[in-house]
């Protein structure tokens, strides 16, 4: 009985492959995959609108560019954040946290800035579809980074509200909330990079 | 080494096989129970429980069905007869009556656009979206795979409610008094984009994005959940390539929708962008009463090209499961393997793979480019392949077996027949050349009703007769069921048949009256026809849901764990379903799903392990 039962368990160890990603970050990785396919739809209509003509040409605010530093930032400072909770520097941790958060803003007010300065020099609203796709796909970014932000909020009451301790529950708490902030980085580093491509 | 005598009664009994062989989760020493299943509420209501939520999915998408269905009734009462006075539905449909001064009430031509779009609105995307893939997905992947319950049962309960709301939303908009949204249910600009279009488009349009935005939100909830509990919340031994085919297929529907359906969202916003702050994504040239409106620049095929790369994907998202319960049903009832699994397996991710790349067959005679168009062709036309692999395997199937008629079977086998007759008329259509003649006709109803309506709506119905005893420990009437299922398959054949020649003949869908179109003038008989076949059809189908409530509580009781002696996991739980599906240890698999009628034993679960001299193994 006892050679049968060994080759049943290898067998099953064979036919076993468990993926070994938490539940909750592949509910997490999925989820983003299906906010790619949203902003994927939107640069393609881009494309497709351009190629039909009647099509504005101007160039991007200058502010959005450096808005991209700001959020890169953003993401720099929640890193070494990460980094700091891993090793319960509490000080250090809750700083880089407040210092991610506040760029966080940052980058929304300097968006609504850039709607400004776009509109200022010439593309308000409606003016053309060109336009109104620059505005389109960055408020929908800055929505997501609204829900980033939140995450962010949350963070920062857990990290000033308890002790710090480094818990399984927690560190995949602030992993997801991590991931996700990453997430609207690049989203926002692909989408610059497309809109000024595409000029 | 295949003996005569087929043994019926496993070898070993489950539970001995769990015991010895399963794998103890500690999950019971938790009392995980007890924060799902305290209370009313969160039992019936706010239930986290897989099988609670699909009980939920199933019955609302009912509800959906029937108000959908009804729907349908009252469009061809007016179509097939015109001539006769629908005052009596004036208690129901009030104003959307009007009768006139000879007495005779008809019903008001924006209603019968309004009622158009919010059938199509409701039987694709609250009956065979959420209905068919929320029920059988929350109830089979966990139960099928192993699991105590989904990747996160909150975002499952989330994803019933999201749904639910999104339904309230749809349901509150038939009450306006512009009424709901008439424009069909694609929404094409600019009856859609523009507010003051038709009456339909003002506050009718504007509820029915917001309901179908929260409805993409729950088909997402729900398609992560599913898909991350197939791939993280497997047992010990389930690779993919054991998983039961029903399984496969959810995972690829959703996978789908998770694909297709943000890009519907993306269409939306900026649909909303057009009505609400007026840019003109969708919108150019538009006079409405001799005043050119301030739209300049836009174009409506765009909202087609996006709108129909979730439209064609989502006839998928509506079948696949169809196939998937088919699969599993046709053979635990012909007591045989599934003829090909690996090749059913990839013609799923084929069709899924194609669904992709041929959306634009929607739009032939929208005026895109022919060349394009050629592209589109090729790959409509290589969905054929796949789908005949699935049809044979079925056959095959089949072919040689100890068939159980019961009707779960009979649906399964009517899904086929459909499933050919409804194909087949897709090869047509996806010619544009063709489409030229058959576009927007009744031979494009005929066609969709039969190959993704009925067909899918045969899954269902197959897949609730099959498990029925999983959602309440008792089987619905079978006597009923066959009377169900004989008047359904004639029925829907009588609804859709002649529309094909309706089609073929040219005449348009959608149109109120074809009283000033003299050529039409023969097919007066015809639409009788159709409509009476359609109103003893839906009597059928109100013998299914008095069979299902009637069973719930009065239904003969299931007595033994496995009654259909199938081999897969969920009929090694216990008969009273309880929360974490397993009383002990998970289940271990030791083989795939299909071992039926091998060296002469009828059936040998997925928990048995490999027997002394036993044959190929899978």
């Amino acid at each position: 009985m006892s050679a049968v039962n060994t080759t049943i368990n290898k067998r099953m160890e064979a036919a076993t492959r468990r993926n070994k990603v938490h539940p909750l970050k592949m509910v997490l990785y999925i989820g983003l995959a299906s906010l790619v396919m949203m902003f994927i739809a939107l640069t393609s209509a881009y494309i497709v609108r351009r190629a039909a003509g009647n099509w504005l040409e101007f160039s991007i605010p200058g502010i959005f560019y450096v808005n991209t530093l700001v959020i890169i930032a953003s993401s720099i400072t929640l890193h070494f954040a990460y980094r700091a909770f891993k090793r319960e520097a509490a000080v250090a941790y809750k700083s880089l946290l407040t210092v991610s958060f506040v760029l966080g803003i940052a980058f929304l007010v300097m968006q609504y800035l850039g709607w400004e300065e776009l509109a200022a020099q010439g593309v308000p609203l409606k003016i053309n579809p060109a336009g109104d796709f620059v505005y389109a796909i960055s408020w929908l970014h800055a929505l997501h980074v609204v829900g980033g932000i939140a995450a962010l909020a949350v963070a920062l009451v857990f990290a000033y509200a308890i002790r710090l301790r480094k818990t399984p529950a927690r560190q995949l708490r602030l992993e997801l909330t991590i991931t996700y902030w990453h997430f609207v980085d690049v989203l926002w580093i692909y989408l610059i990079i497309f809109l000024s491509l595409q000029r | 080494m295949a003996t005569a005598v087929l043994t019926t009664a496993p070898l070993q009994s489950d539970e001995a096989l769990i015991e010895e062989f399963g794998y103890d989760d500690h999950f019971h020493e938790h009392h995980h129970g007890d924060k799902y299943q305290s209370n009313f509420v969160s039992h019936y209501i706010f239930s986290q429980d897989h099988k609670m939520i699909s009980k939920q999915f199933l019955i609302t998408g009912m509800i959906w069905a029937i108000i959908g269905g009804a729907m349908s009734l009252v469009f061809r009462m007016q179509l097939g007869f015109p001539e006769e006075s629908l005052a009596w539905l004036q208690p129901v449909l009030g104003k959307w009556i009007s009768i006139g001064p000879d007495g005779v009430g008809v019903l008001v031509q924006d209603f019968y656009y309004a009622l158009v779009t919010m059938h199509g609105t409701i039987l694709v995307f609250f009956v065979l979206t959420a209905g068919l893939s929320g029920t059988f997905s929350n109830l089979l992947i966990p139960l099928m795979i192993g699991a105590r319950d989904m990747a996160s049962p909150l975002l499952n309960m989330l994803s019933y409610w999201f749904f639910f709301i999104s339904g309230t939303i749809m349901f509150a908009s038939l009450f306006l008094s512009t009424g709901p949204f008439a424009g069909g249910w694609v929404a094409y600009p600019p009856l859609s984009a523009l507010p003051q279009a038709m009456d339909g488009s003002g506050a009718g349009m504007t509820l029915w994005t917001i309901s179908l935005v929260l409805f993409v939100v729950s088909v997402l909830l729900g398609g992560i959940n599913y898909i991350t509990t197939v791939l993280n919340l497997r047992t010990k031994g389930m690779s993919m390539w054991r998983l039961p085919l029903p399984i496969w297929a959810f995972f690829v529907t959703a996978i789908l929708g998770l694909l297709s359906f943000p890009v519907l969202t993306s269409a939306f916003f900026l649909m909303m962008l057009d009505r609400g702050i007026g840019t003109s994504f969708y919108l150019s040239d538009i006079y409405i009463g001799g005043a050119a409106l301030d739209h300049v620049g836009g174009s409506p095929i765009l909202y087609q090209h996006l709108f129909w790369f979730l439209g064609h994907p989502e006839v998928y998202i509506i079948i696949l499961p169809a196939f998937g319960i088919v699969s599993e049903v046709l053979s635990v009832n012909s007591r045989k393997p599934i003829f090909g699994y690996q090749a059913m397996v990839f013609s799923i991710l084929a069709i899924a793979f194609l669904a992709f790349i041929v959306w634009a067959h929607h739009m032939f005679m929208s005026g895109i480019n022919p060349f394009i168009a050629n592209f589109f062709v090729i790959f409509t036309l290589i969905i054929a392949v796949p789908s005949a692999v699935k049809v044979f395997n079925w056959i095959a199937t089949l072919y040689g077996g100890n068939i159980r008629f019961n009707p779960a079977s009979l649906f399964a086998i009517g899904f086929v027949s459909m499933f050919i007759s409804g194909g087949l008329t897709g090869i047509w259509l996806g010619n544009s050349a063709l489409d030229i003649q058959l576009h927007d006709t009744y031979f494009v109803v005929a066609h969709f009703h039969i190959v993704m309506g009925v067909a899918a709506f045969f899954g269902m119905y197959s897949g609730v007769y099959h498990w029925f005893p999983k959602l309440y420990g008792r089987f619905m009437n079978e006597t009923l069921g066959k009377l169900h299922f004989w008047g359904t398959m004639i029925g829907a054949y009588c609804v859709f048949w002649p529309m094909h020649y309706l089609g073929m003949a040219g005449v348009p869908r959608r149109y109120y009256s074809f009283d000033s179109f003299q050529t039409f003038g023969h097919f007066d008989g015809m639409n009788k026809f159709i409509t009476i076949a359609a109103l003893i059809t839906f009597g059928f189908q109100l013998l299914f849901v008095i069979n299902y409530f009637w069973s719930i509580w009065r239904g003969r009781k299931q007595m033994v764990k496995n009654p259909y002696q199938a081999n897969t996991l969920e009929w090694t739980t216990p008969i009273e379903a309880t929360h974490g599906n397993w009383p002990g240890k998970l289940p271990t698999v030791q083989r795939w799903a299909y071992d039926y009628s091998k060296d002469g034993i009828d059936f040998i679960s997925q928990v048995q392990p490999t027997m002394e001299g036993e044959s190929v193994e899978h």
